[in-house]
């Protein structure tokens, strides 16, 4: 593993958005973050701006009012990026499938590399949806890499 | 004769371990404030870990002169730290690392982000609140040194902290300013829980981004360097000193919450200029100058 993919493995820099969740996949996630479930520990932060982010994390079902927002956020993170998807309603649209105003899983809006189920998702997934999530992000590395070569 | 090893082979070698020392510090900053909240916190090469990952990333370039000013930020701080090493004027250092802050700041205007926008200005805000300690400070050290030199410090027969210990501690006040933390964390933060987003590295990515976090490095240490020559005949006292205080600012960090600007100009204007008058009033009476 080269130093640059091994670099980006241990720095993952989160953008969490929430989609009109319930709030409950955002507590846990949350959660993740406190004394108890540590993620700082894989070196993640919760920077807050697409720019220099590489992993969005996004919870609840996209929907007609905030899927721009979401394309937009997508859009504005640089190359290499994951998107990880926390919760049943952001994986499938949940109890909101077929609501006249929902598009459905968050995949119908921006491609998704994982799937965390769960409703709410426990900490203890969301960190291995993670670590599964950082596996992709060093094989798209690799990829990019082989790509400009 | 000029010994051509301590004259600029020593100074040459720290200037390029400045950006090492400085990125293991904030690596141990994390861990010590991780620590302080009970967690286990990154690795201490987290800091290197996240610049290579900036510099391989793909950058979002919003002006054709912001990789420029990026890169005046960290080569202003560079410089800045080689006039230190080199032991030249003290003057001429603080207006090179006020050239590299307009750098900065001129880089978060240079795009139409409100978030890069009011970063910018309170980035300036901060910079009125510290630098007038700064030349006060340096002000004083001419006092005793009779010399804006930084090789003056190094002339005397016992060390600058007895005689100018205010004003060792109105540059605690400085270091906690330009490190960015809380109670004065007002223009950005490295975690983004606030309102203003990253507020002046908001619209920075990808290798613009590592520059400005590699200049920050160099910056810190340059006001840790300053600190360690109030010992200055002795610099493994000094750097213990400096060390200290940098652990201070952590405590600091952690127990405050963030002030507002107004709360910030008022505390160090009025705290860093009562300590450095105070110092020197205490000096004219006793007769030390």
């Amino acid at each position: 593993m080269d130093i640059m993919n091994k670099a980006r493995v241990k720095s993952p820099w989160v953008l969490h958005f929430n989609c009109g969740s319930c709030n409950g996949c955002d507590i846990e996630i949350l959660a993740a973050l406190t004394p108890r479930f540590d993620v700082e520990r894989f070196g993640a932060i919760n920077i807050g701006n697409p720019k220099q982010a590489d992993v969005l994390l996004v919870t609840g079902p996209a929907n007609k009012r905030n899927f721009r927002v979401l394309k937009n956020l997508y859009d504005q993170m640089p190359e290499t990026k994951v998107v990880i998807v926390v919760g049943s309603c952001g994986s499938t649209g949940g109890v909101f499938y077929n609501c006249p105003n929902v598009l459905g899983g968050v995949d119908k809006v921006v491609p998704v590399d994982v799937y965390v189920p769960g409703c709410a998702a426990r900490p203890e997934q969301i960190i291995d949806g993670f670590i599964l999530g950082l596996q992709k992000l060093a094989e798209k590395g690799k990829k990019r890499v082989e790509g400009k070569k | 004769m000029p010994d051509p090893v301590s004259n600029y082979a020593l100074p040459v070698l720290l200037l390029a371990a400045f950006p090492f020392i400085g990125g293991l510090l904030r690596g141990i900053d994390r861990k010590i404030t991780a620590h302080m909240q009970s967690r286990i916190g990154p690795p201490i090469l987290q800091p290197f870990y996240d610049v290579i990952k900036l510099w391989g990333k793909k950058p979002f370039i919003t002006s054709r002169l912001q990789p420029v000013l990026a890169f005046g930020y960290l080569g202003f701080s560079l410089t800045a730290a080689a006039i230190l090493v080199f032991r030249l004027d003290l003057l001429l250092l603080l207006f090179t690392v006020a050239t590299a802050d307009v750098c900065l700041i001129a880089a978060s205007f240079n795009s139409k982000s409100p978030y890069s926008h009011i970063g910018g200005m309170r980035e300036l805000l901060s910079m009125l609140s510290y630098e007038p300690v700064m030349i006060m400070s340096i002000i004083s050290i001419y006092f005793v040194t009779r010399s804006f030199l930084v090789g003056g410090m190094f002339s005397l027969a016992y060390p600058l902290l007895l005689l100018l210990p205010g004003v060792f501690v109105a540059m605690g006040f400085v270091l906690i300013v330009e490190m960015k933390k809380s109670p004065f964390d007002i223009s950005a933060s490295m975690h983004a829980h606030q309102e203003i987003v990253r507020g002046v590295f908001t619209e920075f990515s990808g290798y613009t981004m590592a520059m400005v976090e590699l200049g920050h490095w160099v910056k810190m240490m340059l006001i840790l360097s300053i600190m360690a020559y109030f010992w200055a005949p002795n610099l493994l006292i000094g750097a213990g000193l400096a060390l200290l205080l940098f652990f201070v600012s952590l405590v600091v960090d952690n127990v405050y919450p963030r002030l507002t600007w107004q709360r910030m100009l008022k505390t160090t204007w009025t705290f860093g200029f009562a300590l450095i008058l105070a110092n020197l009033a205490a000096l004219f009476l006793l007769g030390g100058v």
